[in-house]
């Protein structure tokens, strides 16, 4: 039967055109040579902090370095796109760049992936390196002992929120909330006084990323006293009441109309319209956020907005009920990394020490509102000035959390992105969504390394 | 190269004979080669990786892209229990059934019926109007019917005046993308019904009518038995098309809000490139390829059945 043969394959060929898309890669020109070191970093949104600052990096790196070029990558891209683009580039030693801007949740997962090499034979002749503060050193650091990236700067997570808006609510312009409760009790008092404001915003989402899993999710379970992962029995907390807690945190926002709309909330420039839009536009009115916020409304930010430290205020991120510290606070940070495939490793390791030498560190802690990770930033008088928020965003490092290190994370990470939508769509209660969480970290890590912690 | 044979002719020998000695056929086929071998490298190499990559844990990052290991069917078992997966399959073949077999099929019947009857005016612009829609790409479809569906689209600025405006992507998503789809695909089953419909010779028309049949009972009884296997030819075809549709309804929804319009290939996408388990993408796209060639063994037997 020819014709039917023909047909069958017809049928077939629907198929794997699809499945052929995933074997698809694109052909750059050629790895690094010749002393040319190719940088790759995110650019998503209007904000070009970071190209402006490895532009005058670039330009200072090869002034002082006669015959070496800089070549800057960028990746635009959401969030999730970035880490995706990024891994595919580095698979191929053709395409490979040579430096990477590697979020340190990812880091781990890349490094048993083999895309990067350890950077200890460099950092033990690095006069700078003792500059680095020791959770900072930990950062990137692998279970193999070896450190792979060069950590430029930390953040922690609090609550952002409009002075004026509150005080039309009725409520204190220096407003501290000590539980969920209290947040919520707040949202409800803006709704109602204030019928076009959005009360809160919290990351909810597949769009938003990680950013939907740390600032939004773990801001809050962390702040049950839970844990996502206990790292000294290497087992995953599944099976966890506090974590529909969470989830229920956020049914609730979203159910009561407290939150963005949903398909402002689900959309994957969520986080650029908060930063550039929603609070500068006075449309919004608390906002769970990062220590980072502010470099959107500086001068070298998306949108300058010079009034912002007087209509803006933060408070620290109550725990549930009050309980244990009170406030919580997650922590993260990039790192700059070298790939495997790396032309030059000197040119890399140049390149790297270059970017986060003090003056320049300085100065993309200054223009990126980040928490400084070196001493000497950390203490210089130009940094401590450069921003009003720097001191309360410092004060939350002792009651800071850090996301599980581990390989697994990633995909863990995903799993809480997927339950949250969920739960924000409607599609499932929080008990369920947890459960089929609960499933899917099984599926992922094996059933024997999870546990009800 | 098979013999062709008619189902039910008796087979035997002198079907075909040859009248070339075998060397010609051989010089024949030597400017082929250059195109077999492209096709081989970059068409059944890739498939070939893609079946490989589907039995074993490649992942873009962590152990799977470091340590590939083959992991025989447990991509497949996990896609079986996987909740995820059964509603992708559900609306898969929800947004295949809505939007090409009654969508695409029947307004696409309608259409050319129409303009079989019509002046040659209507016909053009009805032509013209159908075809532009299959022509502009389908990025660009997917960004109208946003543009026309969302929040503040004009369909909602219309339906607004009665008090009626809701963001349909988001109440009912796979609704929205399958009614893209359709405006999308139409022109495809005119067309080809449109060439069927002009085969049926006038004199079978005309006689249907003298015996009284008239409208429905003529389209019934002699129109669609007369076209019945370019329905199911049509149906074949639009179906393969549907159920590989991608960019429509990631321009439209991305297959949220949620997973509520996730068929698929989009369920493939988020796990191969936003998840990064190309593996397991990789198995999904087999199972895809698997429904599609059930679709088709389907729309074969009713073929062999005339």
């Amino acid at each position: 039967m020819r014709r039917r043969s023909f047909l069958t394959i017809a049928g077939l060929g629907a198929g794997t055109a699809l499945g052929t898309t995933a074997c698809g890669g694109s052909s750059d020109s050629g790895g690094s040579a010749g002393g040319t070191t190719k940088v790759a970093y995110q650019q998503w949104g209007s904000g070009t902090v970071m190209k402006d600052y490895l532009g005058t990096v670039k330009t200072a790196y090869e002034k002082a370095n006669s015959g070496k070029t800089m070549e800057l990558v960028p990746i635009v891209a959401s969030e999730n796109d970035y880490y995706t683009k990024l891994q595919l580039m580095m698979r191929s030693p053709r395409t490979s760049p040579d430096v990477v801007y590697e979020d340190t949740f990812l880091i781990n997962s890349d490094i048993t992936a083999g895309y990067l090499q350890p950077l200890d034979s460099w950092l033990g002749q690095w006069d700078q390196w003792d500059q680095f503060q020791d959770v900072a050193k930990g950062a990137a650091k692998a279970s193999d002992g070896k450190t792979y990236g060069v950590p430029d700067g930390t953040d922690t997570r609090a609550l952002w929120f409009n002075k004026d808006l509150l005080s039309q609510a009725g409520l204190s312009p220096d407003w501290t909330p000590t539980s969920w409760d209290d947040i919520l009790a707040a949202c409800r008092e803006i709704k109602g006084k204030l019928p076009n404001v959005t009360p809160i915003n919290v990351y909810a989402g597949k769009a938003a990323g990680e950013a939907a899993s740390m600032q939004g999710f773990e801001m809050l379970f962390y702040g049950t006293g839970s844990t996502l992962y206990d790292a000294s029995e290497d087992k995953w907390n599944v099976g966890s009441p506090e974590f529909v807690d969470s989830l229920q945190f956020i049914k609730t926002i979203f159910d009561e109309k407290l939150a963005p709309d949903p398909s402002a909330a689900l959309d994957a420039q969520i986080s650029t319209r908060v930063g550039e839009e929603f609070l500068p536009g006075g449309t919004l009115a608390i906002d769970l956020d990062g220590s980072w916020m502010s470099s959107n409304w500086l001068d070298t930010g998306g949108a300058p907005w010079p009034e912002w430290d007087a209509v803006m205020a933060q408070a620290p991120m109550p725990t549930e009920d009050g309980s244990g510290d009170g406030e919580i606070s997650m922590s993260g940070g990039w790192t700059w990394a070298m790939t495997k495939n790396a032309g030059n490793a000197d040119d890399a390791w140049n390149v790297i020490s270059t970017l986060t030498s003090f003056e320049n560190n300085l100065r993309y802690n200054i223009n990126s509102a980040a928490v400084a990770v070196r001493k000497d930033v950390a203490g210089d008088p130009t940094y401590t000035q450069s921003n009003p928020t720097l001191e309360f965003f410092s004060s939350l490092v002792p009651v800071t959390q850090y996301r599980p290190q581990n390989t697994d994370y990633p995909r863990v990470s995903n799993e809480i992105q997927v339950a949250m939508e969920a739960v924000v769509t409607g599609q499932a209660s929080p008990a369920d969504a947890a459960r089929a969480y609960d499933e899917a970290v099984k599926g992922i890590v094996g059933e024997d390394k999870t546990a009800t912690l | 190269m098979a013999t062709v044979t008619r189902p039910g002719a008796p087979a035997g020998p002198g079907v075909r004979r040859r009248t070339h000695p075998v060397k010609v056929d051989i010089a024949r086929a030597l400017p082929l080669t250059p195109a077999i071998v492209l096709l081989l490298v970059f068409l059944a190499g890739p498939i070939l990786w893609c079946v490989y990559a589907a039995f074993t844990n490649t992942a873009l990052t962590g152990a799977g892209s470091g340590n590939t290991r083959f992991v025989g069917l447990d991509n497949f078992r996990a896609a079986f229990t996987s909740d995820a997966f059964a509603n992708s399959v559900v609306l898969t073949l929800v947004f295949t059934l809505l939007s090409a077999v009654v969508g695409q099929n029947l307004l696409g019947l309608a259409l050319a019926l129409l303009q079989k009857r019509s002046v040659k005016v209507v016909r053009t612009l009805v032509g013209i109007t159908v075809i532009g829609a299959w022509v502009i790409p389908e990025v660009v479809a997917g960004y109208l019917w946003y543009a026309f569906l969302a929040q503040d689209g004009t369909f909602n600025e219309f339906l607004g005046t009665f008090g009626l405006g809701q963001n349909w992507l988001y109440t009912l998503p796979i609704i929205a993308v399958s009614l893209a789809n359709v405006w999308r695909g139409t022109a495809f089953s005119m067309l080809v019904y449109n060439a069927a419909l002009s085969e049926i010779p006038a004199e079978i028309e005309e006689a249907a009518e003298m015996d009284g049949a008239t409208g429905w009972r003529r389209l019934r009884w002699v129109t669609v038995p007369m076209i019945k296997r370019t329905v199911t030819t049509n149906l074949m075809l639009i179906t393969l098309q549907t159920l590989s549709v991608f960019g429509l309804i990631y321009t439209m929804t991305k297959g949220g809000p949620g997973t509520k319009s996730q068929t698929l290939p989009l369920y493939m996408y988020e796990q191969a490139f936003s998840f990064s388990q190309i593996g397991y993408g990789t198995a999904i796209a087999l199972v895809l390829l698997a429904v599609g060639a059930v679709f088709s063994i389907l729309y074969m037997r009713l073929l062999r059945e005339d």
